[in-house]
């Protein structure tokens, strides 16, 4: 069984994508031996009524087995009364984490409010995952102009939590910078695989990082899933680093 | 240059066919992807004129270690992961925006011995800069008349919408040799010799009887595909930037399946990621397979005849 911790649903705003409808996103999970899916909602990249879009991730995530569909909700705090938010996702949602995007959401991660929000995570013992990226900002609608996402002062932060799970989505392309390199090496950070290129480029990744530290992610619908499949296919990895890579970690950060 | 590459410097074998939800990977896969899949399952076919074969036509020696001959071998290994049957190599280990024509030499000489270490799967184009056309056409004689490359590639150097442009695709013209023109529409402004797909339909307009390679259709593909639509001697090649979702789809539906060309720009890219594109795409069997190997065999056949080089 794979666990896809990098899904999304709904539609990106500048481009419909063959999988941004559930159903057909579902089927293609199943074909590809997608048992379990860590599920945003697109929605709260650019809707303010962020409690809407939760109850929306929430109720079609609700039921859904084959593959199974886990909520991860949105929370932006630069919102007013955000730890509302965060109080739904985790006492009425029953979500195990919080997916967070700092730059289309307009703070940087030295915010005081970026680091109460980890707080309140550690606190609630919810999963942090963070998306770096959505699109090559080179190639970026010329209706914004949103930057990946400065993660300079999020070693500090997250050595300061030791009890935070934190997960950096759309960032393995990135893991040659020196402020990505030092988060790579501090304890409960995990990278998903998405945007990890060059021939090979998961199997180097896990050798870099160690593979206990890598997740299967795909970005679907906006990648397809496919991507991340052939990918690990290409790197000929051995049984025990694919298995970790497909799931065991990602089980074993949900507290499998 | 890594422009259209991530970073800045920028098998299956039986033992990967295991348990996998009540599937085979074989079967998943194969399932999933149709005829295509069979080729990723691990089966490279050399038959002359199979028509799945995958062909990549956008490849570098770079993203992979060691000498030219053991950076071939590396890509190939690779490539056989996924059914890639043969390589279209050029540029070599990359270098410069601007080279000066002893560079452009060194670059082809790497590709002149990946193609040595893997004739039967690795082709060559012969990198070019335009602001030397004197030298390009001598070392396009070298490399493609009197040597094994079958088609040109052209980076960054001059926009290809330039007159100088000129003596150089009526030569390969001449030969039925493709150019390849890098491309792309970057949020900003372009590098100063930077083409953009408008420049190549310029270029192809004044040459209809050549065939051009639009790299990576100007990474912003929905403006690269409708840049190139009316130019009948213009193919969309798929490589280079993010595994986009519905980018194939696009190309098709706008440009047709017999103007739609599999590259991938690895060894900086993924060959995985970027095959995804066309295999994930919802098209029938056969137009997969004119994007895959059939569009690009048809473009080289002429010229790899010619030099006795099986399709």
């Amino acid at each position: 069984m794979i666990v896809d911790v990098n899904a999304n649903m709904e539609r990106w705003p500048f481009r419909r994508t063959p999988c941004d409808e559930l159903p057909r996103l579902v089927d293609r999970m199943r074909r590809h031996g997608v048992g379990q899916a860590w599920v945003g909602n697109l929605d709260g990249i650019f809707h303010r009524d962020v409690g809407g879009v939760n109850i929306r991730l929430s109720e079609a995530c609700r039921g859904q087995r084959d593959p199974a569909l886990i909520p991860f909700g949105t929370v932006n705090p630069k919102l007013p009364d955000w730890r509302e938010d965060l109080r739904r996702c985790h006492e009425q949602f029953h979500m195990p984490g919080i997916r967070i995007h700092p730059n289309f959401h307009g703070y940087k991660l030295d915010d005081p409010m970026f680091a109460e929000l980890l707080d309140a995570s550690q606190q609630r013992g919810l999963i942090v995952q963070l998306v770096i990226r959505m699109d090559d900002v080179r190639l970026q609608h010329p209706l914004i102009d949103v930057p990946e996402v400065d993660v300079s002062p999020l070693t500090k932060l997250i050595r300061e939590r030791p009890e935070l799970r934190f997960v950096v989505l759309n960032g393995a392309d990135k893991i040659r910078s020196k402020a990505m390199g030092e988060l790579a090496s501090t304890t409960g950070v995990y990278f998903d695989i998405a945007t990890q290129e060059i021939v090979g480029g998961v199997a180097s990744f896990a050798s870099a990082i160690t593979p206990q530290r890598v997740l299967f992610g795909s970005h679907v619908p906006l990648f397809p899933l496919e991507a991340s499949v052939l990918k690990m296919r290409e790197s000929g990895l051995g049984e025990d680093t694919r298995a970790l890579i497909e799931s065991k970690n990602a089980l074993r950060i949900l507290g499998y | 240059m890594q422009s259209d590459n991530p970073s800045p410097s920028a098998s299956c074998g039986p033992s990967d066919i295991g348990g996998f939800g009540g599937m085979t990977r074989r079967t998943m896969i194969a399932g999933a992807f149709g005829t295509a899949a069979a080729m990723m399952a691990g089966r490279a076919n050399t038959a002359e004129g199979d028509s799945t074969a995958i062909w990549d036509g956008h490849v570098h020696l770079a993203g992979v270690e060691g000498t030219m001959e053991q950076r071939a071998d590396r890509l190939l290994e690779h490539a056989d992961r996924l059914g890639i049957q043969r390589l279209v190599v050029f540029l070599g280990a990359l270098g410069g925006h601007d080279p000066k024509p002893e560079e452009v030499r060194q670059r082809n000489d790497e590709v002149l011995k990946a193609i040595a270490r893997s004739p039967d799967r690795i082709l060559g184009f012969v990198y070019l800069s335009p602001k030397y056309p004197k030298e390009s056409l001598e070392e396009f004689d070298r490399c493609v008349r009197d040597g094994p490359m079958v088609g040109v590639k052209l980076w960054v150097a001059m926009r290809c919408h330039e007159p100088a442009l000129d003596p150089i695709v009526r030569r390969a013209a001449e030969l039925g040799a493709p150019i390849l023109q890098h491309t792309f529409f970057r949020r900003g402004g372009n590098l100063p010799g930077e083409s953009d797909p408008s420049h190549l339909a310029a270029l192809a307009a004044r040459h209809p009887g050549a065939s051009f390679i639009c790299a990576h259709t100007g990474a912003d593909w929905e403006l690269g595909i409708r840049a190139i639509r009316a130019s009948a001697n213009i193919y969309a090649e798929t490589g280079g930037f993010d595994p986009c979702a519905g980018l194939v789809e696009m190309a098709i539906r706008e440009l047709g399946p017999d103007r739609v060309i599999f590259g991938s720009d690895a060894g900086g890219r993924s060959f995985a990621s970027q095959l995804a594109k066309v295999v994930s795409a919802d098209l029938p069997e056969p137009a997969r397979r004119l994007v895959l190997g059939e569009n690009l065999r048809r473009i080289l056949r002429p010229i790899l005849r010619r030099k006795g080089i099986k399709t």
